[in-house]
């Protein structure tokens, strides 16, 4: 036992001034991180990504993506660009062929695709797919016309199969469930599949 | 003898709190490839160019999906296009574009073999991308 108590040992304070003290020295090492990455970024995205040489001869002639989406709507995954927004907006305009006499088939036509076990049903919307892309890139692999015929799983979904194909690699990825999720089963009174007035 | 975990009074210091939110407010690392860039390191550095890095972002700002995946033949799997430079040069895959007159020709080797030595082939992405897929 102390003879001696200090002041503190019969109102003991919760927590001195030590903590207090680390976390102002903390801040201060984090402004630096955080002047240091805007600093960094506004430099150049290229420079440290891992990928890109930048002792590589055609290393500052190549465009970078943070110029090149200056204006356009933006998402919070994946490139960070709403691509299908930027399309019917007009931020982009890509081409849609390079041989002239390839046919342009746009596909209004929304599916709803129930046995989604406990998650919201499916609402797949062929024109959004069909803006981008060719039916054959579709159909009849990985998917069949016939709706129900496909026997597409989450889970083969999360290995890169079906939706998978795309979604996760290329367009917006598997962490985004409530955008393909987004019907309740609770409200919904329709049948699946093909769905009489295309919702937009 | 002061001890902290006598103390039963206790609540969540301001300090500790700041501590955690400033952490959080961290910036994220940098140094990631854009989302769906594609590594094509099958050939490259075996024939003693740097690696190949497509951006996906850079081509869907200018063409559609299907222009490449259907007209050009990509398949949508890395791996499953044997791309070389002999059937580039032939007209055939990149070559269908790059050629002077819908891009910019092949004399400009190192805006394609632009990556760092050493990348294996695959899909990257800075964002998500990481999944178990088979892509």
């Amino acid at each position: 036992m102390m003879k001696n108590p200090a002041p503190w040992s019969k109102r003991p304070k919760r927590f001195g001034i030590k903590p207090l003290l680390f976390a102002l020295l903390w801040l201060a090492g984090s402004f630096c991180f955080l002047v240091d990455g805007v600093v960094d970024a506004k430099e150049d995205v290229f420079a440290n990504d891992g990928l890109h040489d930048p002792q590589g001869p055609s290393f500052g002639e190549l465009q970078r993506p943070d110029e090149a989406f200056v204006g356009f709507p933006t998402d919070t995954v994946g490139n960070k660009v709403r691509w299908v927004k930027a399309l019917r907006d007009g931020a982009i305009n890509p081409r849609t062929n390079i041989v002239p006499e390839t046919k342009i088939k746009i596909l209004d036509m929304d599916l709803i695709l129930g046995n989604t076990g406990d998650n919201a049903f499916v609402l797949f919307p062929h024109r959004a797919h069909t803006e981008w892309l060719d039916c054959a890139n579709c159909h009849p692999e990985p998917f069949k016309e016939k709706y129900g015929t496909s026997g597409i799983k989450m889970g083969a979904i999360l290995e890169g199969k079906f939706c998978g194909k795309c979604h996760g690699a290329v367009a917006f990825p598997l962490t985004e469930c409530a955008r393909c999720h987004s019907v309740k089963p609770d409200t919904f009174r329709g049948k699946f599949g093909v769905q009489p007035v295309a919702k937009h | 003898m002061f001890n902290p975990l006598q103390n039963t009074n206790r609540r969540i210091s301001p300090s500790v709190l700041f501590l955690v939110a400033v952490t959080f407010l961290l910036p994220a690392s940098s140094g990631m490839a854009e989302y769906a860039d594609v590594v094509l390191n099958r050939h490259a550095e075996a024939e003693g160019v740097r690696p190949v890095i497509y951006p996906h972002w850079f081509h869907r700002i200018r063409f559609r999906c299907k222009v490449c995946h259907h007209e050009l033949g990509f398949e949508m799997k890395v791996g499953a296009n044997d791309i070389t430079m002999a059937a580039i040069l032939d007209g055939k895959f990149c070559g269908m574009c790059h050629n002077e007159e819908t891009a910019w020709g092949l004399e400009h080797c190192h805006r394609c073999h632009s990556g760092l030595p050493g990348l294996k082939t695959g899909i990257r992405g800075g964002d998500k991308a990481g999944g178990p897929g088979d892509y």
